[in-house]
């Protein structure tokens, strides 16, 4: 009972500084750019952006499910290792994104570019230029290296935890290492998986700037957009409904997800 | 298998670390472009140190960045632990709103968080209300969901039972919370700090938006840099602020080290007295 | 464990306490000046430090804050919670400003430097009276091309060529974009007519899979390692990327083109008017103007500056074209809330063209089918686990 009263400077926060701000975004969805009247105006055109969120989606999912795949085995790997090296290497995957994001995005465009690092190499070598950008693919690793640490860390701290004991039993019982990791191993990951689906996929669709710096002139995002609505247009409405929109569409995204995963588990996963 | 795990980790440090170290290399290079070396020169590091401002804006985003993951982080494992107890319905409540820093642009939240702060600045008759407040009252909010996501799972994968033992042997509650509970995620708490941290150090678009001008962190300026390119002597920061918490970070660990050496000679001798 | 948090603690509040803002409280007088980022000298590679330079003259310290555009300073002092005493806005965004009352008007009798502005730079279009702004730099818009791949550009056609395709750069900026169209179809580049925006819109169109991309500041780096060929940008800027890679040209395209004037303001609601005039006054100072536009590259409104530039950028006449080709440019002007939401909507269509809603779905589809697949396998482990535990039970 007590410690429910711990989430209530939280609770506090969260409507003075998340929930009156939303509000202020409803106001703006529902308003109409020059008069202030309500419209349903600015959602009403959504539709033709459709292209956009779905591309947004597409590339967003794409860049969690190999955050995933290669996160996973890694942070399995620091898992196992001795705790002062866990705790060094931890660090060591957070580092990197100390830098600034902006720096770290055009030193991949001055690695990719046509007379980038690699190009120039790969020619020495007679291969020809190589279209490492601006392209779907360019944007998705950009998109994975900069959240792969918001996959690892929580996977880590999750498979951490498993008890040792566990494992052996399971070895002890027949099992081979494949079978170790398919009935022990990953379901007891699946709270970590969760938590780290969701800290790269929802701040991946929203984002912006990598796909200007490193994808071509279609590969426009959602983000970029919103962006530009309340920085050069003028029109904060429009892009608050963007917004709007945005937030429901991952609402239900995350909703899919976590209702598979809440499915019948005893323990519970992280709610969202 | 342990083999190859250890190769294709070895491999995502690698990816994870060129940029770094391309960076690194322009900030000793004599023209403005990351692809192409021109000549080496340590001028780009004496042009920082001549340069004021920069290194004003570095202190600010750190006491920022330490200050907010700080406070995100004390508030946030707090809230996961009383989310933690909540009932099914409340708890997906409060964790959808968790999720709404992280789901909405970030333009949309600055630019909401600044109209909201300049109508209470309005209200209270202060007409120069964004400034090292406001900065850090949003940077803690795009902080906490972090956080809560990383101590959320190891709170549901801790043992329940764990406390209730704790509250047998005689702990008081209070001991009980801090001595299990909190020893238990642990790990969790620091990965959340850790993001927080890195989090805020890095953010721009919504502290461009939230601050006045009092108080301006480094990433904010280095956004604004839209007419030029980017000075190599910005490369010769980071590269220096990269090599600082690199440091830091090795002597930390080897602190630790040392420490739990200790630990385990005097629990040894604890157990030998026994 | 204990120890160590409290160490941090004092760390901590040890270097908070040391390096806050409000310990070093305003003893002395201050300014805050808002200007586009990295547009002013500030010591680097050995140019003047003008900020340094003016607080030793002066005394009064500068408190110096950045944007990255005309339209997000507007924002911000739209959004108000925060002062200025001196901003450096656009031509256009400063005939806003004053159509918005947002401008205090100067008070000359502290600005005596005023009087080396060139006759020309006086009571510009967008402040006809000159009540309100001090020009700080002006420049031209022109076509910047690499000779070794690209013959002609003596007209913004060539942007459209198609053997250029994929080297072509374009601004990422809407009403520079757009003066770039309006120039090639012969409209005023200040048109208010929303037939003639769509036509030019439908020519950016047609532009768009020729663009390699829109950028700002990239074009540096692309230009000079070859990346593109071909791309509209500041004239002042061709003079540093000309130095990086001699192959380089600069054309002022026959059709007419834009140029700017970027002015020094008062914003209301500052703090400090005549500190504010006194840096005015300051950055008008010949010598200061000469090397700190120097450093910038862009042109001098004051010829009497030009004595303490390098001469090769005082003789360019890139930087100063004769009076001749100066006839076919054209400043912005503000455009109607109308005019400007028209011409914003239709470059975002502009940006978001091309996409194919069928391809996305399909790839959506299969993005959510193997994210949904991975999720089923999880719940599946955990059904099998919890029967497998239900029958141990039994």
């Amino acid at each position: 009972m007590k410690s429910k009263l711990l989430s209530a400077p939280y609770i506090v926060w969260m409507i003075l500084f998340t929930l009156v701000p939303l509000g202020v975004v409803f106001y703006y969805a529902f308003a109409d750019v020059n008069t202030g009247q309500f419209t349903m105006a600015n959602l009403a055109n959504m539709g033709t952006y459709t292209p956009i969120f779905l591309r947004s989606i597409w590339l967003s999912l794409a860049a969690s499910a190999i955050c995933l795949v290669i996160g996973y085995p890694v942070a399995y790997y620091i898992s196992q290792t001795k705790p002062t090296t866990q705790r060094f290497l931890s660090m060591l995957i957070m580092l990197p994104m100390c830098m600034s994001f902006l720096l770290r995005t055009l030193a991949w465009v001055a690695l990719l570019e046509d007379t980038g690092i690699i190009n120039r190499l790969l020619s020495n070598f007679g291969i020809g230029p190589l279209p490492l950008i601006r392209n779907n693919g360019a944007v998705i690793l950009g998109m994975v290296y900069n959240y792969l640490p918001y996959m690892i860390l929580p996977l880590y701290s999750v498979m951490v935890k498993i008890d040792r004991r566990l494992i052996e039993a399971a070895q002890d019982l027949g099992c081979n290492s494949r079978q170790v990791f398919g009935k022990v191993i990953f379901p007891l990951s699946v709270p970590g998986i969760i938590s780290g689906i969701s800290m790269v996929f929802v701040p991946a669709v929203s984002t912006f700037y990598i796909s200007q710096k490193l994808g071509s002139t279609g590969t426009t995002l959602i983000g970029d957009v919103i962006e530009s609505q309340f920085k050069g247009a003028y029109n904060p409405n429009l892009g608050a409904a963007m917004s709007l929109v945005l937030m429901v569409l991952i609402f239900i995204c995350v909703g899919i997800m976590n209702h598979f995963g809440e499915d019948n588990s005893e323990e519970g996963m992280v709610t969202i | 298998m342990r083999k190859v795990n250890k190769i294709f980790t070895i491999l995502v440090f690698i990816f994870l670390y060129i940029p770094m170290i391309l960076l690194a290399i322009a900030s000793f290079n004599s023209g403005t472009d990351i692809a192409v070396f021109k000549e080496f020169t340590l001028r780009q590091y004496g042009n920082l140190f001549r340069d004021s401002t920069l290194l004003a804006l570095l202190r600010n985003s750190l006491i920022i960045a330490v200050l907010s993951s700080l406070i995100a982080t004390v508030m946030g494992t707090a809230a996961a632990v009383g989310i933690h107890s909540m009932g099914g319905r409340m708890r997906s409540v409060i964790m959808g709103v968790t999720n709404i820093p992280m789901t909405n642009p970030e333009i949309v939240t600055g630019v909401s968080m600044a109209l909201l702060f300049a109508f209470i600045g309005h209200l209270l008759k202060i007409n120069a209300i964004l400034g090292f407040g406001t900065l850090l009252i949003a940077h803690i909010t795009f902080n906490l969901p972090y956080v809560i996501l990383n101590v959320m799972p190891k709170l549901k994968q801790m043992d329940p039972d764990l406390k209730e033992a704790a509250l047998d042997l005689g702990c008081t509650p209070v001991q009980a919370f801090f001595k299990v509970v909190i020893h238990e995620v642990m790990p969790g708490i620091l990965s959340g700090a850790l993001m927080a941290f890195t989090m805020s150090l890095d953010d721009f678009i919504i502290s461009y938006f939230v601050t006045g001008s009092g108080f301006i962190t480094l990433p904010v300026e280095i956004y604004n840099y839209t007419k030029k390119p980017i000075q190599p002597k910005i490369y010769a920061l980071f590269t220096l602020m990269f090599a600082v918490i690199l440091t830091l970070m090795v002597l930390m660990n080897l602190l630790q080290l040392r420490d739990s050496k200790k630990k385990a000679t005097t629990q040894r001798k604890d157990f030998m007295k026994r | 464990m204990k120890k160590r948090i409290t160490v941090a603690l004092i760390l901590i509040s040890v270097l908070v306490s040391t390096f806050c803002p409000w310990v070093h409280a305003e003893e002395a007088e201050s300014i805050t000046v808002y200007n586009w980022g990295q547009y002013i000298s500030d010591g680097t590679d050995g140019y003047l430090d003008v900020i340094e330079e003016f607080t030793a003259r002066t005394g009064i310290k500068v408190n110096y804050i950045t944007y990255d555009s005309n339209e997000s300073m507007y924002t911000k002092l739209k959004t108000g919670g925060a002062t200025y005493d001196v901003i450096i806005p656009s031509d256009y965004m400063i005939a806003k400003l004053i159509e918005e009352d947002m401008l205090e008007p100067l008070n000359f009798d502290n600005i005596p430097n005023f009087q080396y502005i060139d006759e020309e730079f006086r009571n510009m279009e967008y402040d006809p009276e000159n009540l309100y702004s001090v020009p700080y730099t002006w420049g031209t818009v022109g076509i910047i091309y690499n000779t070794k791949y690209v013959d002609d550009a003596s007209s913004w056609a060539s942007l459209w060529d198609e053997r250029y395709e994929g080297k072509i750069l374009m601004f990422d900026n809407c009403r520079d974009a757009f003066a770039i169209a309006q120039s090639r179809l012969g409209y005023s580049l200040n048109t208010e007519d929303v037939e003639e925006l769509e036509a030019c819109a439908d020519l950016l169109k047609e532009q768009k899979p020729l663009v390699q991309s829109y950028v700002m500041d990239q074009i540096f780096d692309k230009m000079e390692r070859e990346e593109a060929w071909i791309a509209p940008y500041y004239a002042g800027d061709y003079l540093f990327m000309v130095q990086e890679n001699e192959n380089l040209a600069f054309s002022f395209p026959e059709e007419g083109y834009n140029v700017f004037v970027d002015a020094m303001c008062i914003p209301k609601g500052c703090q400090n008017k005549e500190g504010a005039e006194a840096f005015i006054n300051f950055l008008c100072d010949p010598e200061i103007s000469g090397q700190n536009l120097e450093y910038l590259g862009y042109s001098t409104p004051e010829t009497e500056a030009k004595q303490y530039m390098d001469p090769n950028v005082a003789n360019s006449d890139i930087a100063y074209p004769d009076a001749e080709t100066l006839s076919r440019a054209t400043s912005f002007v503000n455009l109607s809330t109308e005019a400007n939401q028209a011409m914003n909507s239709l470059w975002l269509e502009v940006k978001t063209a091309g996409s194919n809603t069928a391809t996305y779905l399909i790839y959506t589809a299969i993005a959510v089918v193997i994210v949904a697949v991975i999720a089923v396998v999880i719940a599946m482990q955990k059904k099998k686990k919890k029967q497998r535990r239900g029958q141990s039970r039994k």
